[in-house]
């Protein structure tokens, strides 16, 4: 990581951030670096996180995008601990995009969100934030007061000196400590000194979001803005032939309609205007080259390639070799659809043109990519691209999009409108349910070999499936010989002691857009790969946990969660019978993603017609420091309830090209009802603080799985999960 | 015109009358805290309360709600709302937030017509509110918080 420095620049600052103190980080710039020795700190970048103001409120500039995690929240709270403040001085900003400033540390020079790493990247730069202005103020103090730093404390927002008991706010100190230079070193505490991390302070978005007033991109509302929706090919790859807007400009409310490179554009007054207009345009589509598999085609292609050999992912000791020798050999075929993204908000952006300048309302996690392709579009530079950072409504990846597709598109109908008003792009659920960008259809093949005292001496498992990174501006770093990273994480990082392990990928190309999915590769490797594990102990006639335990010898994170989710679950005891006709079993699995391990043990009920309920889910997570246990908490269970919607539900189907699923009604999302009861336990940890937006997902799929062979001895190898 | 009762105050309203309430409120009356997310009644972030009972908004035309007495998350004033909003904050059930003025909505007209509902009423009331996010465990426990603190 980069060397951190940091600079006064409320002086500078004075006018723009109101009066206060503004603190800023400075890092040496990418270019700074490169350039090595001989340049001068000047021309290093500041980064401002943290402003008090002189109304003695503390805000906290987050570069992370709030889509449910909990970012306004923990980040807030690095800042909060070591300036010593009190929870309720804090306020939150989302920041601006900006590279320079407010680059994610673990992604080089972008500012982004995603990969669980938005904790992780911040710790230690906030707590440098907060504890530089902590010794600011403390210095401010400390001079006015006439009196040494070390006889003054601080804590809950009050500066103050016990032996002549005075005391100050940080805003009545806030212009003096301004007015001070930075010091060069700054002590961060002892963790057993934590006021704020490891305890649970309450989001900082709750209130705004149980009384309707948070703000999301839909919610906007500009001085004369439209709102537009744009009628996309029925088909991947179509493009527009003509379209007759006759009718659709006579519907009332609506503007215009023309031509853009996605399809056709229609604005109107409100949304309704433009959905009537958009259903009343005639449009023609040149599908000659428009993609027109089905599924079934798509899966018979995606079976040929598990026959080959792939690129070379991961080839430890002699697999094929083991395999040779076994004595018992286990084999599996695995298949994962497409599927949605499915936030509840559908995708959408604010756009206005300026002269020379683009202003955009949204909420996005690649901020800085976005901003480099709008201003391709409009022929700005990123810089004259100012993003305004609001809520969004969910995303798991799909506000992660390296094309920039919406946006993009939102450009396009500023750009073709002359920039007349400022423009609401709004997508109907059905448009974002079939516009793409799917987590990709995967198929697996798992082959084990055991020996005569049924140790497991070979495994060797291949991939099948579009890259996500491919074509894409990560392609540099993500895919090295043939190998996209995210394909494969989960499967080559297999943690297990088997002496042959050999993983390799296809990654056949396809005209279906695809894109990451909350927790990437781990959505489908964590399931191959723990059932498949499962699979292995009964043919070894093992109990699946001390089958586990067996093999994760080197591993002592991953047995840490696995141990504690088995000894909550009360795993030694026998599962309570179900009723008359009702089958019940338990199931384990376990998987690290993210740098963050976790363990799950689930409960299934079986009914006599086939159907099936998860009962309870005791999860164990190891995310080292557990800065907010309740965040930690609502993240596992949220993770959890949406990998039970891909395992009971989610399936993106084609036939002939076309999206077969348009809506909640026919891509169903987890109702209340199916909520499993569900136990969160966190691992005591000082390890640095891992992500938990993702990890608890991946690991709930193959628990279920798990629970329902042991409930019904039926080995499912397919998601959606479906015993019937 | 139409004459719309929303949150206590009139409103006229130029629309045409197949308008789905959803968006006369939204981009009519600026009452964006009723959400869109499905506009098929399959998901109850459009939810609203109609004569006290939930509603989903985005497919009821505004023509059949006129002089109703249409109340949105901006308009909860009662007693049971408050206590629900209390527990939803102490519990922090919130995650991305974009479905929880329905949830709330629903919430608020169960423990208004029932005070200690079960589980499974819970799980009936709230069928139709979808939470991509899935608080739903968190959802129940605060209606339960709340259903304690209503006595
Ligand atoms: S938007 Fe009305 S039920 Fe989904
Ligand atoms: S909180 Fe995100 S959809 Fe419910």
């Amino acid at each position: 990581m980069n060397e951190l420095r940091i600079e006064n620049r409320s002086r500078r600052e004075f006018l723009i951030a109101g009066a206060g103190l503004t603190l800023a980080l400075c890092m040496p710039s990418a270019g700074a670096a490169a350039a090595g020795a001989g340049k001068l700190p000047g021309t290093f970048e500041p980064n401002a996180f943290v402003h008090i103001g002189t109304d003695n409120l503390v805000t906290v500039i987050v570069k992370h995008l709030e889509m449910g995690q909990g970012t306004y929240t923990g980040l807030p709270t690095l800042v909060a601990e070591e300036l010593d403040a009190a929870w309720a001085q804090i306020r939150v900003e989302g920041a601006p995009a900006d590279a320079r400033r407010y680059n994610n540390l673990l992604m080089g020079t972008m500012q982004g969100t995603g990969g669980s790493t938005a904790l992780a990247n911040s710790f230690e730069q906030l707590r440098r934030a907060g504890a530089t202005a902590r010794a600011m103020l403390v210095a401010a103090a400390a001079q006015r007061w006439s009196v040494a730093v070390d006889g003054i404390s601080v804590g809950q927002g009050v500066v103050r000196h016990a032996a002549s008991g005075r005391k100050a706010g940080f805003g009545d100190l806030a212009l003096a400590a301004a007015a001070l230079p930075v010091p060069e070193q700054v002590s961060l505490k002892s963790p057993k000194d934590f006021v704020y991390i490891g305890k649970r302070v309450p989001r900082k978005d709750s209130k705004a979001k149980i009384n309707g007033t948070a703000q999301f991109t839909q919610d906007v509302n500009l001085p004369g803005m439209l709102t537009a929706l744009v009628a996309h090919p029925p088909r991947f790859g179509a493009t527009l032939k003509s379209f007759d807007a006759a009718r659709c400009k006579s519907v009332k409310g609506v503007v215009d309609a023309f031509a853009i490179p996605s399809g056709v554009a229609v604005l109107a007054r409100d949304f309704w205007s433009a959905k009537k207009g958009r259903d009343a345009l005639v449009i023609e589509w040149d599908e000659s080259r428009a993609f027109r598999l089905g599924t079934r085609e798509i899966v018979r292609q995606y079976q040929a390639l598990l026959d080959q050999p792939g690129a070379v992912a991961r080839n430890d000791g002699d697999a094929q070799g083991g395999l040779r020798t076994a004595t018992k050999q286990v084999t599996a075929d695995f298949s994962f659809p497409y599927l949605a993204h499915a936030a509840m908000e559908p995708l959408n952006c604010v756009i206005r043109l300026g002269a020379d300048s683009c202003e955009i309302w949204n909420g996005e996690q690649f901020q800085t990519v976005d901003q480099g392709n709008i201003a391709a579009v409009l022929g700005l530079k990123p810089e004259q691209v100012k993003l305004n950072m609001l809520f969004a409504g969910g995303s798991f990846g799909r506000r992660a999009c390296t094309h920039s597709d919406y946006l993009v598109e939102a450009a396009h109908i500023a750009k073709a409108s002359a920039g007349r008003t400022p423009v609401k792009l709004v997508w109907t659920r059905e448009d974002d349910m079939r516009a793409g960008y799917y987590r990709p259809l995967y198929l697996h093949r798992l082959t084990a070999g055991l020996d005569a005292q049924d140790k497991v001496t070979a495994w060797t498992h291949r991939i099948v499936g579009q890259s996500i990174i491919a074509g894409s501006p990560f392609e540099a770093f993500m895919v090295k010989d043939g190998v996209d990273h995210s394909s494969v994480e989960g499967a080559a990082s297999l943690p297990y002691a088997i002496p042959g392990i050999s993983v390799d990928l296809h990654s056949p190309k396809l005209d279906v857009p695809v894109l990451w999915w909350r927790s990437v590769g781990s959505t489908h490797t964590a399931f191959a790969t723990e059932v498949f594990l499962d699979e292995l102990a009964h043919a070894a006639g093992k109990d699946p946990l001390q089958m586990r335990r067996g093999l994760l010898a080197g591993h002592p994170r991953h047995l840490g969660v696995l141990e504690l989710a088995a000894a909550k679950a009360g795993w030694d005891k026998p599962l309570a019978a179900g009723a008359a006709g009702e089958k019940r079993g338990r199931g384990i699995a376990v998987h690290e993603s993210f740098h963050s391990f976790v363990a799950q043990v689930a409960e299934v009920t079986v009914r006599a017609d086939g159907s099936f309920h998860v009962d309870r889910v005791v999860c164990a997570v190891d995310c080292g420091i557990a800065v907010n246990p309740d965040v930690i908490r609502a993240q596992m269970e949220g993770g959890i309830g949406f990998g039970l919607t891909a395992a009971l539900y989610g399936e993106i189907t084609f036939n002939e090209g076309r999206v077969e699923q348009s809506n909640y009604t026919d891509y169903p999302l987890l109702h209340i009802r199916e909520m499993p009861r569900i136990e969160v336990h966190i691992v005591d940890s000082q390890a640095q603080p891992t992500g938990v937006g993702e990890p608890g997902v991946p690991v709930i799929a193959p628990a279920v799985a798990n629970a329902l062979f042991a409930a019904t001895g039926r080995r499912l190898h397919k998601l959606p999960l479906r015993l019937t | 015109m139409l004459t719309l009762n929303v949150n206590g105050t009139r409103h006229q309203v130029d629309v045409d009358p197949d308008t789905p309430l959803l968006w006369v409120l939204r981009d009519t009356l600026r009452l964006t805290g009723t959400k869109y997310a499905c506009g098929v009644a399959a998901c109850g972030a459009c939810t609203v309360h109609v004569n006290g009972a939930p509603m989903r908004s985005c497919t009821t035309p505004v023509s059949a709600v006129a002089g109703q007495r249409i109340t949105t998350i901006e308009g909860l004033q009662s007693k049971v709302a408050k206590v629900v909003q209390a527990a939803w904050e102490k519990l922090d059930v919130v995650q991305c937030g974009y479905c929880q003025s329905g949830q709330i909505m629903s919430a608020v007209a169960l423990l208004t017509s029932n005070a200690r509902p079960s589980d499974k009423d819970i799980d009936d009331a709230l069928d139709g509110n979808l939470c991509r996010c899935a608080t739903y465990q968190r959802i129940r426990a605060a209606i339960h918080e709340a259903a304690r603190n209503l006595g």
